[in-house]
């Protein structure tokens, strides 16, 4: 952390984005986490999102849990909505908001111990029912504000600060995603944003549920010789499959490839994911494969990074239910209690 | 790109945009701080030992690190007027709120000894009283001559007393004076070959720029009585021979002495003053707020008229015609004033100020003592050294490279002083001392330093100033009240603290993008090498102030390197702050030219000295 805060002063050639805010504007208090945190290099990329996708800070919900990640809403979109839940608790009060309010874009943020030990029901069920959020684990393997045990996520076999060899099986949290049936499954790392930055703005515009799991190395508890979550070991087993260009519908595709170095994935909204190809047997809409081949390379040591899978055609909760367009919070009183005829009417059809 | 070397003294030197402007490189943020914590004393010795007279350019230097500094490139587009740190009135406020006793107890002794060698100054100017002060404590025996009674030169007869009261010179002159040097006032030097006969080890010429350029038009002559040459009419009111002036004048030029005439004529019975030029208003030689000031008087200034005669009845100037005209530019750029067609337009005056140029004279330079002279008519001066075509004679301040400011005159002084040192101790003149370095972590806890980090918000303050009736009402009356303690705090706050450096280490960095995302200036790159040009515009944030470095550091892990745009970072010490393996450091670079006497041209010294 820092002890004065950010100064205003700023770039002469700061640009402003289509609705009218500079990338500083995107920014919320001074961080209090430790020196080189992975997790606000992750605040940085969602900051970088948040302007690249012209997003007006009034139409976004920031929720999170308890952790050192679960601070981090604190640090960025200073002038968005904000909810800090119970420890593990975040998921279903994103849904809660999610169905009051369909309108706000819903980013749920949360790290290894929140989402994977004492929050794995709800993430579990959040991700189940596909509700419309981007959903942000910032893993780095160990409990930071309890100084460094060893997190559900933390590989079996890795040693922590002091010397101590894992001995539990981890969760991998891309493999319970895809499992339960998210529609967007990826996997960053903090000390990468050219990958990480277009996960997230294609993460944010998936209408389903997203998830990215970003390796977040914590510098005080977990960045040694011995860890896998440490700056050097990530950059040496990280496997990108793919790098993503994300390009908003209105936008035209200015990138050009050669036939079979990219895949494009048309969104429903007329939004293209374009891959660039880097491990060639991967086809990002297939689920099982993607399953497959997070497995295989953990197997190997590998950690695969990139756009694992995504349903070009996802659903979300609201279809499910059969939710009217309207956010149920802007209903009013005639929509609500349409009458005595109305009652009767469903009375009737219920007999 | 070469990975930049910052044990080049030179490097760090750039960064600090106002030490690298000023002509005698005065550690300006060092002051600054120390004005801030209220030493003023210690903050007049720093200025001291590098400008030898910081109450008087406290007021009147031309300022050439207030254009330079950063904080007027890093406000624009952020603030609606952006403006350097008040460098020049702060450097005042160390001058007025110093302890004089204090000030005199650090002053250096007169030598002890004397080292049996003989220097003589021509004019008591700035350049020789700096010349003076370098070499007489190191027991050279210098002799200062001057025409006038007192010793300042151009200080004392060309600067009116509204800018700087004369008890200021008095007590900046005396320091000088007191290190043991002999002044001989009222002896104008007539001949430089009886000079020379005399057996001097060296001599010194610094007698500026003194002869006033004339306007040669119709009436010249006739109307003389009411014509004057700028800088004599104000040596004369300086001396207290001229009192008055016309009701109406006329101040012909647009340089720094026509804005010290036009205010003049104003405190001397002139109502109805004017300043007209050839130029345009933008184009004026004299500094922006020399123009404002004499606005501020109720001065106006007509541009684009070219004076084309002196009207008078019988020998008495009633007014003069102009040509109207308007600059054109051709392709290359040059500018051309091209007459409107308009009817000449004739102005009522009652005196006429001639304020437009100044020339050096060396009447008194015989051509063939051996000091060779250009087609101008100006010595041929070796622009390292100062020495000219006799090696015992060298020239500084105007009469070097004509008419400049006292700043450049101090910074030739301290240049001609250490070539007469090192020509008096056998060594080779060409062989220039190194600067003085040291570079000094700031570190002082986690993300606590030994200097202020935070940046100030605030624009600029204004320097209080006598009210208008107060002002006009007496030539002595000072008009800038200069900076109350309070203010100057302020003022201080807005200093950016240049010269601590961010020092970057790369085998420390483990690349976790801290510093990048902090950064409010978005400075810090890593990305892959290449060529400057091409690095330029990769960067987080495109670099395009080329006249300000990259900072280049290769040896990272992942091959990549970290580049850093110098030009609009705050040394607001963020990038260090959150750097977890001290990889970013602040540290103090404190760059002292080395003047005349011990740790010059001592061989390996200079060398020693910044490492």
């Amino acid at each position: 952390m820092t002890w004065i805060a950010k100064p205003r002063l700023h770039h002469p050639s700061l640009e402003r984005n289509r609705v009218g805010y500079t990338r500083r504007d995107y920014e919320g208090k001074i961080s209090t986490l430790c020196a080189g945190c992975g997790h606000d290099s992750i605040s940085a990329a969602i900051i970088q999102a948040c302007w690249e996708l012209d997003i007006e800070p009034h139409r976004v919900a920031k929720l999170s849990g308890i952790g050192c990640s679960s601070k981090t809403p604190d640090y960025f979109l200073g002038n968005s909505h904000g909810f800090n839940t119970v420890h593990g608790r975040m998921p279903s009060v994103l849904t809660g908001a999610n169905l009051a309010n369909r309108d706000l874009i819903y980013l749920g943020v949360s790290g290894d111990g929140d989402s994977a030990s004492i929050g794995i029901g709800q993430f579990a069920h959040v991700m189940r029912r596909g509700v419309n959020m981007a959903y942000i684990v910032e893993n780095n393997g160990v409990y930071g504000l309890t100084k460094g045990q060893f997190s559900a996520t933390a590989d079996q076999g890795s040693k922590s600060k002091r010397g101590v060899v894992n001995t539990d099986s981890p969760i991998d949290m891309v493999s319970v995603a895809l499992q339960l049936g998210a529609t967007f499954v990826a996997r960053g790392f903090s000390g990468d944003k050219p990958q990480l930055v277009p996960l997230i703005k294609a993460a944010i515009a998936h209408p389903g549920a997203a998830f990215i799991d970003v390796i977040s190395p914590c510098v005080a508890f977990n960045n040694h010789a011995g860890s896998t979550r440490s700056y050097d070991f990530v950059r040496e087993h990280n496997e990108a499959v793919n790098r993503l260009d994300f390009w908003p519908s209105r936008e035209a595709i200015t990138a050009e490839y050669a036939e079979g170095e990219v895949i494009d994935v048309a969104q429903h909204d007329g939004s293209v994911l374009r891959l660039r190809k880097l491990a060639a047997d991967h086809d990002p809409t297939d689920r099982v494969g993607a399953l497959n081949l997070v497995q295989s390379r953990s197997a190997q040591g590998e950690l695969v990074t990139g756009l694992l899978f995504v349903d070009p055609d996802p659903e979300d909760l609201h279809r499910h239910l059969g939710t009217v367009e309207r956010p149920l919070a802007s209903l009013g009183t005639r929509e609500l209690c349409p009458g005595q005829a109305a009652l009767d009417r469903i009375n009737a059809s219920l007999r | 790109m070469k990975p930049t070397d910052i044990r080049d003294p030179e490097y760090f030197h750039k960064v600090v945009d106002c030490q690298y402007a000023c002509p005698a490189h005065t550690p300006v943020p060092e002051y600054i701080r120390l004005i801030a914590a209220g030493r003023y004393t210690d903050a007049y010795k720093v200025n001291w030992d590098s400008n030898v007279f910081p109450g008087i350019l406290g007021r009147t230097c031309d300022r050439p690190c207030e254009p330079a500094c950063r904080r007027g490139r890093v406000e624009e587009s952020n603030q609606e007027k952006p403006e350097p740190v008040a460098i020049c009135r702060l450097k005042r406020v160390a001058a007025d709120h110093k302890d004089a006793d204090a000030v005199r107890a650090l002053m250096p002794a007169p030598a002890a000894a004397r080292n049996g060698r003989r220097i003589a100054c021509i004019g008591a100017g700035p350049a020789s009283l700096t010349v003076a002060r370098d070499l007489a404590p190191l027991g050279y025996s210098v002799t200062v001559f001057d025409r006038d009674a007192r010793a300042g030169g151009m200080i004392r007869s060309q600067i009116p007393r509204f800018r700087l009261p004369e008890e200021v010179i008095d007590e900046e002159v005396g320091y000088v004076l007191d290190l043991g040097v002999d002044f001989r006032p009222g002896v104008e030097i007539g001949s430089m070959r009886d000079l020379l006969g005399q057996g001097w080890d060296a001599v010194f010429v610094g007698t500026g720029a003194p002869r006033g350029r004339d306007l040669d038009l119709p009436g010249r002559r006739e109307a003389a009585a009411h014509i004057h040459l700028g800088i004599d009419w104000l040596s004369s009111v300086s001396f207290g021979h001229t009192t008055k002036v016309g009701r109406r004048v006329i101040v012909l030029g647009g340089g720094n002495t026509a804005m010290d005439c036009c205010r003049t004529a104003r405190r001397l019975g002139g109502e109805d003053v004017k300043v007209i030029v050839r130029s345009g208003f933008d184009e004026m030689k004299a500094s922006p707020w020399e123009k404002e000031d004499a606005q501020h008087e109720g001065i106006p200034i007509l541009n684009f008229l070219v004076p084309k005669s002196f009207v008078h009845e019988a020998g008495l100037l009633t007014g003069m015609t102009f040509e109207a005209v308007r600059a054109e530019y051709d392709a290359k750029g040059r500018r051309t004033l091209v007459p409107t067609g308009e009817p000449d337009r004739f102005i009522e005056c009652d005196d006429v100020l001639v304020a437009v140029g100044q020339e050096n004279a060396f009447p008194w330079i015989e051509r063939d003592c051996g000091i060779e002279f250009d087609r101008w008519g100006m010595p041929v001066v070796d622009k390292l050294t100062f020495q000219s075509t006799e090696p015992r004679v060298f020239f500084g301040g105007d009469s070097a490279f004509g008419p400049k400011n006292i700043i450049w005159a101090v910074a030739h002084g301290h240049d001609a002083a250490v070539s007469i040192d090192l020509m008096l101790r056998g060594e080779p003149l060409d062989r220039r001392p190194a600067p003085g370095v040291s570079m000094m972590s700031q570190k002082m806890g986690i993300h606590e330093w030994s200097y202020d980090n935070q940046i100030a918000p605030e624009a600029r303050f204004k320097v209080p100033w006598a009210s208008a009736e107060r002002a006009l009402a007496s030539i002595r009356v000072e008009v800038e009240l200069g900076f109350d303690a309070a203010t100057a705090w302020k003022e201080a706050q807005r200093c950016l603290n240049c010269d601590v450096q961010t020092v970057f280490a790369p085998r420390l960095c483990i690349e976790c993008d801290a510093c990048v995302d902090i950064c409010p200036m978005d400075c810090i790159t890593f990305t892959p090498d290449g060529e400057e040009a091409d690095l330029r515009q990769r960067l987080n944030a495109p670099a395009l102030n080329l006249a300000q470095a990259l900072y280049v550091q290769d040896g990272l892990k992942t091959g990549r390197s970290m580049v850093k745009d110098e030009d609009v970072c705050l040394h607001c010490g963020l990038c260090a702050e959150r750097c977890p393996t001290g990889a970013w450091d602040m540290q103090k670079f404190l760059y002292t030219k080395t003047k005349a006497g011990p740790g010059c041209g001592v061989p390996g010294d200079g060398e020693r000295r910044a490492a």
